[in-house]
């Protein structure tokens, strides 16, 4: 115990004494709290529309000036052949052409129907789908419109139609915050824990004091030990940290227990830290142990379910997911946050955390030899 | 009685094989100092590493203060102190930190042990709140060394502990390890300068893995067989090929500002030698007897 006590001691005193580890601890995640949720914005605005009118109408201005008004479209030309807006789109100013035939008026009145041309860009295929959706929807709204002007409204509706009302819940107003910024928090987490971690036994084989360590009578489990519970203490900080920011700045506040977090964070860090010192047992640079953890660091952000959802991945990939353990922590807090799950709903999750924690540390302690 | 005992050790690196240490036995006193001697390369480190469980030998069996490496190499660590080539202590921590963290490790305290470093202490407790990686080379070295001593071990493994410390520094170093040595503690100790080799009892010339020879340096100098001679001139490019191109000469080399020139036993005589080299248009020589060094020793055994 007070081999392990000193360890500590010793850990504590070097981390604290790095100025840029500081930094990258205390700072960098609040930093990046505050700026990546504001950024990263799911919603598409500022679509750049091209409008073809060949009609002139009253009814084709008022169905662009609808389309603008809803904010979400920006015309960026307006003319009267399809060549030029086409070129529009060639020179990446539009996003989207509408193009409204000649007699759109004097027909659709005529003749009760009309058709509207709509090309989209699908280069960025997200901006393409949202953009030809919501520009459907004004048009199909804009319809209603004419319908309600024209048509004299019965009483009953003559086809049956079913309404569909909806409510969210956890998420009531759908606030995108709500739903990044725990997420967001559980990669922080993961970063600074996985790359501290990987990095820091590196460290000592780089430097040299690892020879001088091994010569002594300190067993390993007390070495991995005195790795890995500054960092884990750190973790939890960091966390805490996070939530606060959460708080403050995007009034996030838990609906589920604090005790039911902790325990998660506190699980989860074991399996993260557990992991990066394992890949540090295999490297002997720095360099290579920050390579690697980059590259697992990818996959875990990309396949963890922060921005694309596990469920709508293919089968293959939802295997790989299921030994990703940032995709078990974003999950967890994004239940406890928005939904105020308890102990029983996350003893799963808890469970195969775990799990990993208990394999990779293990694996962590067999690996690191004090004999070559 | 043994303090250390190495019998056919024998390791090789790599998918190629490459022998570092070749069946290499030896066994050091208590209270001796015992160097290994030998250029960069010659298997020296590997040594060290296997006697302080470091490395694991292909074969060969090794006992350090009576235990074997292999067996007990956790006892083993109790009772060494290694002091590693490469300047190996906690660059972030502080003097005073590095030391009271090396002590606790070993379940001891800095003022258990105090007399044993108190003379090489003193040295640099002015500097004790200064981080290690701020130290001099010379004052690093020092650190290391109370270390590495800290705990009182039976066996004290230095590794080139010299190797880039300058003149004075140096004789220092090896003033401080007479008085270990006077505590009762075994030093084994590493070095390619050959003039450290007569500060040390007994001495295991090595080269290639191999031992040559293992005595005291002032056997392992009155064992050289043949004359040695100093010779001196303007033109020591000239000097050098023309003892090289005589076949009676044994050999001839660069030492210093001088060529040294071995002569055998019997047979050719100085004059001769002084004769030929005029007759050579080697003019200007100056020439003595010159006292065998272990280098000497060394080049004569590499020859062999």
């Amino acid at each position: 115990m007070r081999t392990l006590k000193f360890l500590l001691q010793k850990e504590f005193r070097q981390i604290l004494r790095n100025s840029m580890i500081r930094l990258a601890i205390f700072v960098m995640p609040v930093v990046q709290l505050i700026i990546i949720p504001l950024a990263a914005d799911y919603e598409v605005k500022n679509i750049n529309l091209a409008v073809t009118d060949h009609d002139h109408s009253a009814y084709s201005q008022q169905l662009v000036s609808k389309i603008t008004a809803s904010g979400y479209f920006r015309l960026t030309s307006y003319n009267n052949s399809f060549k030029e807006a086409f070129k529009a789109i060639e020179n990446d100013k539009a996003d989207l052409i509408l193009e409204i035939p000649r007699g759109f008026e004097k027909d659709l009145i005529r003749e009760n129907e009309q058709k509207l041309f709509v090309a989209v860009n699908a280069i960025n295929g997200t901006k393409a789908g949202l953009g030809g959706a919501y520009l459907g929807e004004i048009i199909k709204d804009y319809n209603n419109d004419i319908r309600l002007k024209l048509v004299v409204p019965e009483s009953f509706n003559p086809f049956p139609v079913i309404d569909i009302t909806s409510s969210n819940w956890f998420n009531a107003e759908m606030n995108y915050y709500f739903f990044m910024v725990p997420g967001i928090l559980a990669i922080l987490v993961t970063m600074v824990g996985g790359f501290m971690s990987a990095l820091n036994i590196v460290k000592e084989k780089e430097a040299g004091t690892i020879e001088q360590i091994n010569v002594t009578p300190i067993k390993k489990h007390h070495f991995i030990l005195g790795k890995l519970i500054p960092f884990w203490v750190l973790g939890n900080i960091i966390f805490s940290i996070g939530l606060i920011v959460a708080r403050v700045v995007y009034g996030i506040v838990p609906v589920g227990s604090l005790p039911v977090l902790y325990a998660c964070i506190s699980m989860y860090l074991l399996a993260i830290l557990g992991f990066g010192l394992l890949i540090s047992t295999f490297c002997e640079t720095q360099q290579q142990a920050m390579l690697i953890m980059f590259f697992f660091m990818m996959i875990f952000i990309l396949m963890g379910g922060l921005y694309t959802p596990i469920e709508s991945m293919p089968g293959w990939a939802q295997v790989i997911a299921q030994f990703n353990p940032a995709g078990y922590l974003i999950e967890v807090i994004r239940m406890v946050v928005l939904k105020g799950s308890g102990f029983r709903d996350i003893t799963p999750h808890l469970v195969k955390l775990g799990i990993f924690a208990i394999v990779l540390n293990g694996w962590a302690v067999f690996n690191y030899k004090k004999t070559s | 009685m043994e303090s250390v005992n190495a019998e056919s050790l024998r390791k090789t690196y790599g998918r190629e094989k490459l022998l570092a240490v070749d069946d290499v036995s030896f066994s050091v006193s208590k209270g001796e100092i015992f160097g290994l001697i030998g250029p960069d390369g010659a298997g020296k480190t590997s040594v060290f590493r296997i006697l302080t469980t470091l490395l694991l030998p292909d074969s060969g069996t090794a006992t350090v203060d009576g235990l074997d490496i292999i067996k007990d190499y956790e006892r083993i660590r109790k009772r060494i102190g290694y002091m590693p080539g490469r300047f190996s202590l906690y660059t972030d921590l502080s003097v005073e930190e590095n030391l009271d963290f090396f002590a606790t490790v070993f379940g001891t305290t800095v003022e258990e042990n105090y007399d044993l470093i108190r003379d090489i202490y003193i040295q640099i407790e002015p500097f004790k709140k200064r981080r290690a990686g701020k130290l001099s080379g010379g004052m690093k070295q020092k650190l290391a060394l109370c270390c590495a001593l800290i705990h009182k071990p039976e066996v004290l493994f230095l590794d080139e502990p010299t190797t880039g410390v300058d003149p004075v520094s140096r004789k220092e170093f090896w003033e401080m390890l007479k008085r270990l040595k006077m505590q009762g503690i075994t030093i084994l100790v590493s070095t390619p300068y050959m003039d450290e080799a007569t500060l040390c009892d007994r001495i295991a010339l090595m080269q290639r893995g191999h031992i040559l020879s293992i005595d005291t340096p002032q056997r392992i100098i009155n064992a050289f067989p043949d004359h040695l001679f100093a010779v001196k001139t303007g033109d020591m490019y000239g000097l050098l090929r023309a003892l090289q191109s005589n076949k009676n000469i044994t050999d001839s080399y660069a030492f210093g500002e001088y060529a040294h020139v071995v002569l055998p036993p019997s047979g050719i005589s100085p004059e001769d030698v002084q004769a030929y080299l005029q007759q050579q248009g080697v003019a200007g020589i100056e020439w003595r007897k010159a006292d065998v060094t272990i280098e000497d020793c060394f080049i004569k055994l590499l020859k062999v």
